[in-house]
């Protein structure tokens, strides 16, 4: 059992560990996930609910959750307004929560276990939304691992559901499985070979969402995009997840393509995004996190490319995660909030200091690739 | 423009009705266009970010079609659903369910639930399915005067329901 005063900030393991998971086909999938929506069938859906209706059913599941032995027993969960704003923003950063749930207080809870890979969020939108997260493209690992949680769940408490709807949901968007299923992808040989808009055309046409880092209505930063299903009545939940794992090889195949396509074609184009960003990361002294990110992204292409030598892709991945807001704000001495000027400076900083770690890009890793190929 | 209900905020919503063949123009604020249920036609433009192109067209019929319902359960009213996208509580899916098929297949594959179906009531579901088509053996039975089939699934009805 942890200790009951123990802070979120002070259960998560920090960024250098969080980074080093790694999974199938981790150089493109950065992430893999997994969510299930569900409410309870006799309280009115949270954002309908008055607040007596919304702590019944915080008190009816928050001990349900926390006693499903599935989750092991060293687990985090706290009511939102015990959660001071910074340690929710780190959540939001580590994508534990949505950002909609960071914005709840009273009335509403988190549940997250020791391995960090099973985050529930109560009184979200719905009463429950439940995700189960995997590193690299680990999709059906994802939809096992919480199958289960709700399996569990629901010798604890009845949900909503009806043999016509299934599983029923406060937007009717969600209806049915209630299951998003999403992998959080970095594309950067697509955006460079301008292909991307392609990709995700054909894959809307799939009826998948392609969004940006933060899901629904965020920006493409990094040349990270998500991809997951938009609907959930009518089809089994294994049918949607064979569904997105097949076009998510599918879209792995095309950025490796691209990849090797620029290295063949165009190599001092890869190696001057690459350097370049090496560069200004390692000697800027002020950077907003929408350019750090999308430097850190080349960066990260050319740890995947061997250009940094035995450089961990782990490191550019930790320099993402620590570049962002509230991230910044715990690793600085005075934790305080900082202003976005301030932020920058700080930012640049630790960008400073940890690019120095990595050693200069090496061309011959691309360059020389080239001439073997080629005759002499 | 003041709104003609409470004469004292300006009238923000614009609505030209059509009554027993009578046109009637109504300007009110937004306090009173939402107690009058006087709907903001901006509020459809959410519901089409929000569920999609179309959706709120299909959503505008589907109140049409229900007409000026609500919840008992939680008291949730077509316009809260236009409004925002989103239903009240478990009940209203059976109160707006006339109108909500239209909506649905806008978004999804198909209108019915073919995924996991909670333990509990898969049995209850397998049971009541057993009995129907148990119920129509029989009946089936009569008809064509099979006795000794019918004595049969008699028998095995009773044994079901007393195993229940």
């Amino acid at each position: 059992m942890i200790p009951p005063d123990m802070s979120i900030l002070d259960f998560l393991v920090p960024a250098s560990e969080a980074c080093l998971r790694s999974g199938p086909h981790d150089k493109i999938v950065l992430s893999s996930r997994v969510r299930l929506a569900r409410n309870l069938r006799t309280v009115p859906f949270p954002s309908h609910s008055k607040k007596a209706e919304r702590i019944k059913a915080f008190e009816t599941l928050m001990p349900a959750v926390k006693s499903l032995s599935l989750l092991g027993d060293e687990i985090f969960a706290e009511s939102m307004d015990k959660l001071p704003a910074l340690d929710k923003q780190v959540l939001v950063e580590r994508h534990l929560i949505s950002r909609e749930h960071a914005a709840k207080n009273a009335g509403s809870g988190i549940v997250l276990n020791r391995e960090e890979n099973v985050c529930v969020m109560v009184n979200e939108e719905d009463h429950l939304r439940m995700q189960a997260l995997r590193p690299g493209l680990q999709l059906r690992q994802a939809w096992m691992a919480i199958d289960a949680v709700d399996t569990a769940l629901q010798e604890k408490v009845e949900f909503a559901f009806t043999e016509r709807y299934g599983f029923l949901t406060a937007c009717p968007t969600n209806l049915g499985t209630g299951i998003r299923v999403s992998a959080m992808l970095h594309l950067p040989g697509l955006v460079l070979a301008e292909q991307i808009n392609q990709i995700i055309q054909a894959v809307n046409k799939l009826g998948l969402a392609v969004r940006g880092l933060y899901g629904e209505g965020t920006e493409a930063l990094g040349n990270v995009f998500q991809v997951s299903n938009q609907m959930t009545l009518g089809e089994p939940e294994n049918d949607i997840v064979e569904r997105i794992n097949k076009v998510l090889l599918q879209i792995i195949e095309h950025e490796e393509n691209a990849r090797l396509s620029q290295m063949e074609k165009k190599p001092a184009v890869l190696l001057n995004h690459i350097g370049r960003a090496y560069g200004v990361l390692g000697n800027s002294w002020s950077i907003s996190s929408k350019e750090a990110m999308n430097l850190i992204s080349f960066l990260r292409l050319g740890v995947d490319l061997g250009v940094f030598g035995k450089t961990p892709k782990s490191l550019t991945d930790e320099l993402f995660l620590r570049s962002q807001p509230a991230h910044l704000q715990l690793a600085h001495p005075l934790r305080e909030k900082l202003g976005s000027d301030e932020r920058d400076l700080f930012r640049a900083q630790m960008l400073r200091e940890r690019t120095a770690l990595i050693p200069k890009p090496d061309p011959q890793a691309l360059l020389g690739r080239r001439e073997e190929g080629s005759p002499e | 423009m003041v709104c003609q209900f409470c004469k004292l905020k300006e009238a923000t919503v614009h609505v030209t009705e059509i009554a027993d063949n009578k046109v009637k123009k109504v300007d009110a604020c937004a306090a009173c266009a939402k107690e009058k249920n006087y709907n903001d036609p901006a509020a459809f433009a959410i519901a089409d970010h929000l569920l999609g192109l179309g959706a709120a067209q299909k959503m505008e019929e589907a109140s049409e079609a229900v007409g000026t319902i609500s919840c008992d359960q939680c008291g949730y009213t077509q316009a809260d659903f236009k409004k925002s996208g989103r239903l009240g509580c478990a009940h209203c899916y059976d109160i707006f369910s006339d109108g909500l098929d239209s909506v649905l297949k806008t978004m999804h594959k198909d209108i019915r639930h073919r995924g996991k179906v909670p333990a509990g009531i898969q049995s209850a579901l397998k049971g009541a399915h057993r009995l129907q088509s148990l119920n129509r053996d029989l009946q089936v039975a009569i008809a064509q005067e099979d006795f000794e089939s019918a004595a049969r699934l008699r028998d095995e009805i009773k044994a079901f329901k007393a195993a229940e």
